[in-house]
């Protein structure tokens, strides 16, 4: 049996009951949530698991979806700090910006971000079999990307940006996954631990399902971003601190 | 130019006469001190750790064990440890890795207080005839009871949040899947469910071993997120997120790639082999109100079910650091001193950076009794808790429980040779080699914590009922019944302690 | 050590001060001569809205300026006298009671429900801890504390109480531990309309101390007793406990008692146990609180102290000794001995 969407106008609401009616409507299989007027909330879509989707009119409050596991929340705004935090699976696809530590310690879904992302975005995302966190990023990304990466990709597409990022640090401490940044990186801002390497066919043919996705939601022509013209930064070592110590 | 090798740590011999060859030494040692050539045991001492392993398993004490058995010119200031760790450095210009806590001989505060007991003006209470009361409640309590009367019925208002009942102030520190071994972590956590009380998991994820204790699991969130999804943060019983450690305040750890084993790799999500670096910070947190956020957010996922505690290492700034925790729905503060053990941390941190955690205690539940708000929050304390006594200290100087965590290891065998890090534990507890971990037997292991946790109840009790007390609430923050021997002014001052004979 | 004793007339009928004295002289083995006390309420009826602050003074120079300035800053001084004292042979006067009359301008005190107890309260904790040669030890409305260094007969007699008339009286007779002969360490210990006597020990003193200065009460008296004054004040007047959650608060049931309780009441009981677990009193003690609306005595928990509750018509007794009891009134009716914990009430009915 189909189950009406729920909408819910957030206006002026705290967040402890919204997201206790989200959940309480994802227990009753609702299988659609629309939340207008949303302004500030934090924590929307938190813990919560299914295969819902949560439609988000407004700017959400910080970690949004955080430890998340299946559904999908689609932003019409912008969102604040660290969306995405330590999420499991399921994915966020932001009509937006978004702020500091997006996808931090994510280690599953996506996040989609068709405008910029601030700094330390992906920082430690990690993945494990199966899982592999993706991030990607319409706009340009500021310092520390991928700072500590553990895993999972990162694609940041510099749409209206030349170079596509210029601020340092990227990939710094990295020693597990890819950063995947859109035309050429100069050498200087790659942080300490990570390699850049050519970025071939074979990455081309791996990535592209990920490219045509977000050209999908976003509205975007993939054609123009289908070819190798993208840096990819690697980690020199899976075991950055193997040389640091010595035993007493 | 080489500079050669530097003497013997520790010196090993065998009583020829006594020895039967049973060969257990060799089959015991894993850091290969004993081999067999020509039916004769070789030693070779220098790889010795003084773990007594192979002491402990002889069935004759033919073992004997020399520790410094070369003498250096002796020298104050240049002792044998700082020249050795000089020469150390100038070999591999690395950074100096130690094992367990801070070694250095600073005085114990401990030791320089004395507990008080009944003469005359009040009588001692015998717990073995009265009743004794050790239960402790962790959690948020509230500032004031709201409730409303209707025709002579009291009506509560006041909702509690939830918190966790303990039997006894006593549990057990986190120590990660990975850190020690599975066989060890599942004689913690039998321990604390038979006792009534409860253990950490460390920041490594929960084993579906330990499943079946999991109401008894303090799950931690720690700035790796390992093993962190919703399914984890609901299977605790609290979940507890670390900011930093007794001892290695204020940088991260990292889990070298040898010990993440298969099963360390499935408990964290994380790949095999690879380092499970935990940073410095968690990076979602840079300030005290990103902490609220983390606070709040983690009681959101699990609907405000779970207490949430958190974790800080005793530096200098620990009250005030504390008293902002206290204002961020956390429901306790857990303090770790600088004796707080490790599996591996800079030695330079281990030794030098931290406070103890007598004056953390005393400073934190003081700033918090300033503000009015010490008992809406609790505090817990742990770095190098060794016997009832101190615990009972601890209590008097205001905290509500304490951690354990050296100790309940040295109940499944640990002898503190220091070199957790090498993940070769004799006594299977800081290894992942499957033939080292099978030398716990986790009903045994368990029931050796559990003797020793009901242990220190006992003498809890006995020291309360002396001091003619028979709730524990009545000791907690009873600095009346401390005495300073021997501590300075200042100290006393920090302690709001009076001197023995005051 | 100490006897303590206190009665109340539910009707309000007024009693003297001389068969209270009778009876606390009958248990002077429970004390030392080093120190006895009264309170009485309803003993000024001239100055019906006056807090009546008793001040002992060491001269009547620079204490006595500095509270008088304290005061006339912070309200009127209504009517003030030296307390009317009669020299014995067995008592030396080492302080000048002295009273004053006083309303506080309610104007003053602000965030507070109740201001002109805020102010007087602020006032006492002000004065003593800095004015040297000044001790407030009795400051609530138409009641006063009568205390001394001495033997129970002799420091009735050097205030004269059977010239007080109060329809509630408690008595202390002390033998000292922890402060000897000082005037101020004698009970009863009041602060605003609480009034207590205590017999034992508090060996929680530390841990409850802690909890009234950390809600701004300051300890000066150096004695365990001063405490039970403010957690009364604290959790009645602050936090609107009645007297019976009061005394479940400070000597609550046993944990496994509350296990077994209906859930509804457990939950009660374990809400105000966590909630002031700091207040929870321990050790021996035997303790009878007056406020104008009536008295309550209680014991500790396992019962180390003795108390006997006497009760003739609309009288009401709570003692150390039985004899003390029928020595003030030879026609009491029911005797009997409260239960550990629980709290005896008697409550006037207006």
């Amino acid at each position: 049996m189909e189950v009406e969407p729920l909408v819910i106008d957030a206006k002026g609401m705290h967040y402890t009951p919204l997201n206790k009616m989200i959940r309480a409507a994802v227990a009753s299989g609702v299988k659609e949530i629309v939340l207008n007027n949303v302004l500030g909330q934090r924590f929307i879509g938190n813990g919560l698991r299914g295969d819902a989707k949560i439609i988000i009119n407004g700017v959400p409050g910080g970690d949004l979806g955080m430890f998340m596991s299946g559904p999908e929340c689609e932003i019409f705004g912008d969102a604040e700090h660290a969306p995405g935090n330590t999420m499991d699976k399921g994915s966020l696809i932001i009509h937006g910006s978004a702020g500091d530590a997006v996808a931090h310690s994510m280690r599953g879904g996506k996040v989609f971000v068709e405008g910029n992302i601030g700094y330390r975005g992906g920082i430690h995302m990690k993945e494990y079999e199966d899982k592999r966190p993706i991030l990607a990023v319409g706009g340009t990304s500021h310092a520390f990307l991928g700072e500590y990466m553990a895993g999972g990709l990162i694609l940041v597409l510099g749409i209206g940006h030349e170079p596509a990022v210029r601020d340092r640090g990227i990939g710094s401490g990295i020693h597990g996954g890819e950063i995947v940044i859109r035309g050429d990186v100069n050498d200087k801002l790659l942080g300490v631990g990570a390699t850049k390497v050519l970025f071939t066919e074979d990455d081309l043919e791996r990535l592209a399902p990920v490219i045509e996705e977000f050209c999908e939601r976003f509205d975007l022509d993939s054609s123009s971003f289908l070819d190798t013209n993208y840096s990819r930064i690697i980690p020199s070592s899976s075991r950055p601190f193997a040389g640091k110590y010595t035993w007493d | 130019m080489s500079l050669g090798s530097v003497p013997l740590k520790y010196k090993i011999s065998i009583d020829r006469e006594q020895c039967m060859k049973c060969m257990r030494c060799v089959d015991n040692c894993s850091y290969g001190v004993y081999r067999v050539e020509d039916d004769k045991i070789l030693i070779d001492s220098r790889k010795c750790t003084a773990c007594h392993r192979c002491m402990s398993m002889c069935p004759r004490d033919a073992i004997m064990l020399q520790e410094k058995p070369v003498d250096y010119r002796s020298h104050p200031l240049w002792t044998a440890e700082a020249r050795e760790d000089v020469i150390n450095q100038a070999r591999t210009g690395k950074i100096i890795l130690a094992g367990m806590g801070n070694a250095i001989d600073y005085p114990i505060i401990f030791d320089r207080l004395v507990l008080d007991a009944c003469q005359v003006t009040n009588p001692s209470i015998d717990p073995l005839r009265e009743p004794m009361e050790l239960r402790t409640y962790l959690g948020k309590k509230p500032a004031k009871l709201e409730f409303t009367k209707n025709n002579g019925d009291v009506e509560l208002s006041t909702k509690l949040a939830p918190n966790l009942k303990l039997d006894t102030p006593i549990m057990i520190g986190h120590m990660s899947y990975g850190a020690i071994s599975l066989n060890a972590q599942l004689s913690l956590a039998k321990a604390v469910a038979k006792t009534g009380t409860f253990m950490g998991t460390g920041e490594g994820g929960m084993h579906d071993a330990i499943y079946p204790y999991q109401d008894h699991m303090i799950v931690q969130i720690a700035s790796g997120r390992f093993g962190v999804d919703i399914n984890y943060l609901e299977r605790g019983a609290a979940i507890e997120i670390k900011v930093g450690q007794g001892a290695k305040p204020g940088i991260g750890g990292h889990l070298p790639g040898e010990k993440v084993c298969s099963d360390v790799s499935c408990t964290r999500m994380i790949p095999l082999g690879s380092d499970a670096i935990s940073p410095a910070p968690h990076h979602d947190i840079y300030s005290i109100e990103d902490l609220a956020q983390l606070v709040r957010s983690l009681k959101e996922a699990t609907n405000w079910e779970k207490p949430v505690f958190v974790k800080i290492a005793a530096v200098h700034n620990v009250a005030a650091i504390a008293a902002g925790i206290a204002r961020s729905s956390a429901d306790a503060v857990v303090i770790d001193g600088f004796r707080g053990g490790t599996g591996a941390a800079p030695k330079v941190f281990r030794d030098n950076v931290g406070i103890p955690i007598e004056a953390a205690i005393a400073a934190v539940d003081q700033k918090l009794n300033d503000q009015g708000i010490r008992n809406e929050i609790s505090l817990i304390a742990s770095g190098g808790i060794r016997n009832s006594a101190d615990l009972a200290k601890s209590i008097a100087l205001g905290a509500d429980a304490i951690y354990i965590g050296t100790a309940s290891l040295i109940a499944l065998g640990c002898r503190v040779c220091g070199n957790c890090y090498r993940g070769l534990c004799p006594w299977g507890i800081a290894t992942q080699r499957s033939e080292l971990v099978e030398r716990i037997d986790p009903q045994v292991g368990s029931q050796n914590v559990a003797n020793l946790i009901n242990a220190w109840t006992l003498e809890l009790s006995e020291l309360m009922g002396a001091a003619g007390l028979n709730s524990i609430e009545s000791l907690r923050g009873n600095r009346e019944r401390l005495r300073g021997y021997m501590l300075d002014e200042g100290l006393l001052n920090v302690l709001k302690v009076e001197s023995v004979g005051a | 050590m100490c006897g303590i004793i206190g009665v109340i007339d539910r009707t309000m009928a007024r009693m003297d001060g001389s068969s209270i004295k009778k009876a606390l002289g009958l248990m002077d083995e429970r004390g030392s001569g080093e120190g006895a006390g009264y309170v009485a309420y309803g003993i000024y009826p001239d100055y019906p809205d006056c807090y009546a602050i008793h001040v002992f003074f060491d001269n009547l120079l620079e204490p006595k300026s500095d509270v008088d300035k304290i005061l006339q800053k912070w309200g009127r001084i209504v009517h003030q006298e030296e307390i009317p004292t009669y020299e014995q042979p067995g008592l030396k006067k080492e302080h000048i009671p002295w009273r004053y009359f006083f309303k506080p301008y309610t104007d003053l005190m602000v965030g507070t429900t109740n201001p002109d107890d805020d102010n007087v309260k602020r006032l006492v904790m002000t004065i003593n801890s800095n004015v040297e040669g000044a001790l407030v030890f009795s400051s609530g409305i138409n009641l006063g504390v009568f205390k001394a260094s001495g033997w129970p007969e002799d420091v009735a007699n050097f205030y004269r109480i059977e010239d007080y008339k109060g329809y509630i009286w408690l008595a202390h007779n002390r033998y000292p531990t922890n402060t000897a002969g000082w005037w101020g360490g004698a009970h009863p210990f009041n602060l605003l309309d609480w009034s207590v006597v205590h017999n034992g020990e508090i060996t929680s003193y530390g841990t409850n101390r802690r909890y009234v200065e950390s809600n701004g009460y300051k300890c000066t008296m150096s004695t365990d007793t001063e405490v039970v004054a403010y957690l009364f004040d604290f959790l009645g007047r602050r936090h609107g406990l009645p007297s019976d959650m009061i005394v479940e608060a400070l000597a609550p049931p046993f944990w496994d008692e509350i296990d077994e309780m209906p859930e509804k009441q457990e939950e009660f009981m374990r809400t105000l146990r966590l909630t002031y677990g700091p207040a929870l009193m321990n050790g021996p003690f035997a303790i009878v609180v007056a406020t104008k609306d009536g008295i309550v005595g209680f014991t500790d928990r396992i019962k180390l102290r003795p108390l006997v509750v006497g009760e003739n018509g609309a009288r009401l007794y709570i003692s150390s000794e039985e004899a003390a009891i029928r020595v003030m009134d030879p026609e009491v009716e029911k005797i009997y001995m409260p239960r550990a914990g629980e709290p005896v009430i008697g409550s006037v009915v207006e």
